[in-house]
This record gives C-alpha cells, structure tokens and sequence, in this order.
C-alpha cells in the first residue's frame, strides 16, 4: 500500500447516520425511503441538505441512478460516484469519498440509498427476469440457477466438503443473528429461533434452507462523510475511518478460483493495512450476512479465524450476545433488514456501537469496528475500519 | 454473417462458441502463447493477454467441484442438480449433472459432458454414467 494511502487514516469520519422504513414500508419508493434515510442523516450530522456537495448512492435497477438522486434531493454536488458493485457499494463509496474530501473537491459527501423491494409492484422477480437480458451471464443461466441463492448453496457444499462444516454450524450463524435482533427495536425479525428451527427450515438450495437467507425487507439508510476537522466541530461523536480497501476478482461463481477464499482476504489486507490494525484489535464485527456461509466465510478471511474455522468458531453461540466475538449486533441482513442491499447498515450499526448508542445490544466501551460489505454471489468485497478519538 | 457489402464477418466468440454447441460439437479455447485452456470464451487470452485463443475439443471428463439441489415442486418439474464441474483441461464452469438423480450427485465424482439441443439451442450437460462409444 502506498504511503499516500496509509495517511489517508483517520483523515475523515461519519458525522451523520440514518435509516428509514425498515421492514416493511407500502405505498413508498425507492427514492422516497432514500430521500427520507438521506434528510435525516444530513441533520443528524447537524448540516443542511445545502451543506452536502458531494453524492455516492447505487441502485439494484437504475443504472444512471446518481442523477435523479440528486435531482430529487436539490443539490449540486462537485464529486459524485456511482460506484455499483451490488451490496458491497456503500463500503466501497469510502475510499472514493475520503480522497475527494482530502483534496478538496467536496466539503461533505452523502452516501445512501433506499429500496421498497419487499412491498414494490415490480418486484424480485421481475428484476431477476430483466437481468437475464440487461446484465446476462450466458455461461450460467442457461441451468437456471436460483441466483444469487445457488451460487452461495454451491460455495457452502464446497466448505463443508473441504473443512467438515455442518448444517448445524450455518444454524449457529443465523440463530446468533436473531439473538442480537431480539435486542434491536429496528429488527424486523424478533421472535425466538432455535437452531431446531433451522435445521427443519424448508430447503432452498441445499444446503441452504429458507432460514439460511436473509430476508426480503424495504428499507433504507445513509451516512455523512467530513473531514475529521469537521466532525469534531459536529454535534454528534465522530467516528473515524481508519482504514478501507475493496477487491474484486470475478462476477460469476464459477469463475471463482477458490470458492471458500474470497476477496475479502485482499480488501481486508487493505484497511488492516491502511488502519495499521490487526483483527484482535476489533471490538465490534459487522460482516454482510446475505447467508449464513457469509458470515463463516468473512470470520476467516478478514481473520478472525483461521481458513477452515469459522464453523468451530461460531459454535455454542461464539457470535451470539455474550459470545466471544460480538457479531451483527442488528441482528444483520438475516434478522435485521436486507432491502435489496445491505452494506451501508453494515457501516451504520459500525457507527452506532462506536457512538455508544444501542441501548440493550450496546457492545461496552466499543472503540474499533469492521464494517465489510458483500455483493453479487461472494464477487465484490469491502472493508471499513472505524475506531472513535481513543484509537485515533 | 455477412456486412452490407456481402463479405463475411467474423462471430464474437460467444456467438462461434454457442452455434458449435448447436450443431453438437462442446468446444473450449486454449491459448496458443501460455498454453492455458479458457473457459468461459474469451475474445483474448486472460492469463497472458494475447490473442492467440484458438478452439480445442477438450476430452469432456470432469469432476465435480461443488453441488447444489435446487428445489423445485414436483408440478413444476422436480428437483434439479446444479454443479460446478472442473474439466480435465483445468478449466471450471456450470452445468448439471444429468443422468442420476439430484441426491446421488457428490464432490468428486468423475462426469462425462454431453450436449443436448433443445429447439436449437445447445447446452452441454454431465453424466455420471460414460456413454457406450459405439453400440455395435
């Protein structure tokens, strides 16, 4: 890593966060929970929609999806990014974001997004029909793979195959999320689950059942980016970011070299690298469980755990409250919320914990936090390090 | 194909790839310049860089790397099989392992690919049982 890189540590932090209609919100689009998310972070930050010259936002359907953004919004930002990488994309807006801060392109940059993918009249199904044709993957479709779902079926067979990972060891991970969601008034999924439930669950793609999945949610959220001179003068507690890096490698999973090392290895070497930092200096861990294998996976190869560990690892409640390591204190994209995309919350609980602000899940004197952001089928991989005043 | 003036034009690979496929023939690429086979078809070569692909007709012995049963109602056509298969050459890609079924199907069974074309339209599939070379 270049040394111009290294000295971007700490040079920025989220002074504003925000989320809206989590869950389930009918009558609302996309652009409307994302400008409700974007308005309330702006003035959680303590600025005005004026003050934000700077725009990072991505959207699973529209591809120009910056320009009615700011359009609806009313600002004229002098640096946009529209960085699309799927769910991964809010992480990976930090980099792009910190450089335009430190060389003065912008002054505050409003990273967000929203979508009403539970409730809206053009749903899942009619996106996955049209990516057949906008964004094709001739080499796989014709099999009719349930995507993403299968291609994480097909990485997780390979994981219990190469490392004797079980059935009941993915149930630990979504049981664990639940928990945490159990203490989270956001949550959209609060009733007790044990790992019984998820073992009897009905099989999607096996190894995969319907419990396995993260849930099918509207919502959205959004944060502000300003110098780190900036946040102090804010009224909220900075938090800074320490380190970030993102990396990608493939599209499809059957280009992946390896199917149970992703590149997650080579974005988290990135922010460990940039933050200085090693994972036993992390306090709170948010990783985007889209599947329980996620959550396995993202242990290991951000180094929580050794390659081939991460089923041990989570086991007699490991990631649960009063477990070892605490892991998706929202309760995650499998108890929390998953709108389509999930990485900006991943950032959002990160800042949350670090502001010291969650109430019954609050994770004691939390100073460090990983945010790591996934997208597409385990392709495009995103890491934030935040850390408060302490470790700056 | 043909331009307007009437003189022939060359496919994209993608295009070459899938009308072999169609007319039965299961071809990959190998690169001329380092050797490597490529799956899936590229326009140029991605390990070295050149454009030296030129189409191979690998063995079709596989293995299967990864495994998933996707479920689907008996209505609607039963369960399937989805698998990664590593070929012979060194090259991956998705397919299905057709002639067992979905349960039978495991990390590590050797496979034979085979095409079917279906209204034209040819895709490659494995089996798990080698076809008879010639029935005599």
């Amino acid at each position: 890593m270049s040394a111009s890189l290294r000295k971007l540590r700490g040079s920025a932090g989220i002074a504003g966060i925000a989320t809206f209609g989590n869950g389930e919100t009918p009558g609302f689009t996309d652009m409307e929970i994302l400008a409700q998310s974007a308005r309330a972070a702006v003035a959680d930050a303590g600025l005005k929609m004026s003050d934000i010259d700077g725009l990072c936002t991505a959207s699973v359907a529209a591809s120009m999806w910056t320009m009615p953004v700011i359009e609806y919004l009313g600002i004229r930002p002098t640096f946009i990014n529209g960085t699309m990488l799927g769910g991964s994309s809010f992480v990976a807006h930090l980099l792009p974001a910190m450089l335009a801060l430190q060389s003065g392109q912008c002054n505050a940059v409003l990273v967000c997004y929203g979508s009403a993918q539970r409730s809206a009249q053009f749903g899942r199904k009619e996106v996955a029909g049209s990516r057949k044709f906008l964004d094709p993957q001739p080499y796989e479709n014709p099999y009719n793979p349930l995507l993403p779902l299968s291609a994480y079926a097909l990485i997780a067979s390979r994981h219990m195959h190469e490392f004797g990972t079980t059935r009941r060891q993915l149930a630990e991970v979504a049981v664990a999320a639940r928990g945490w969601a159990r203490m989270n008034p956001e949550a959209f999924m609060r009733g007790a689950l044990s790992i019984e439930d998820v073992m009897n669950a009905r099989m999607i793609s096996d190894p995969l059942s319907v419990r396995d999945c993260c849930l099918v949610t509207d919502g959205g959220g959004a944060y502000v980016l300003v110098s780190a001179a900036r946040a102090r003068d804010l009224p909220n507690k900075p938090v800074f970011v320490l380190g970030t890096g993102t990396a990608v490698w493939n599209r499809q999973v059957s280009s992946m070299d390896d199917l149970t090392t992703t590149a997650a290895t080579a974005s988290g070497r990135a922010a460990y690298d940039m933050a200085g930092m090693t994972a036993n200096e992390i306090d709170v861990v948010q990783l985007y469980d889209a599947f329980t294998i996620n959550t396995l996976m993202f242990l290991e190869d951000l180094g929580f755990c050794k390659k081939g560990e991460g089923g041990a690892f989570v086991e007699n409640g490991g990631i649960a409250p009063g477990g070892h390591l605490p892991v998706n204190t929202n309760g995650g994209g499998l108890a929390c919320t998953h709108p389509g995309m999930y990485g900006i919350f991943t950032v959002i609980e990160a800042v949350r914990q670090l502001r010291g602000i969650c109430g019954e899940r609050q994770i004691s004197a939390a100073r460090t936090a990983i945010a790591h952001g996934n997208g597409g089928t385990l392709s495009s991989q995103s890491t934030a390090i935040l850390g408060t005043d302490d470790v700056l | 194909m043909e331009n307007l003036l009437g003189q022939p034009v060359p496919n994209g690979v993608q295009t070459a790839y899938q009308e072999l496929l169609n007319s039965g023939r299961f071809m990959i690429q190998r690169c001329n310049h380092c050797k490597s086979h490529v799956f899936f078809p590229r326009e140029f070569c991605p390990h070295c860089g050149q454009s030296e692909l030129v189409w191979i007709e690998p063995t079709g012995e596989g293995v299967v790397y990864a495994v998933t049963t996707v479920r689907r109602k008996a209505e609607m056509g039963g369960d399937y099989n989805i698998s990664l298969i590593d070929l012979l050459e060194g090259v991956r890609m998705m397919s299905r392992v057709d002639d067992v079924s979905p349960d039978r199907i495991v990390i590590g069974m050797p496979v034979w690919a085979r095409v079917t074309v279906t209204d034209g339209q040819g895709l490659v599939v494995f089996d798990a049982v080698k076809a008879q070379e010639v029935l005599s």
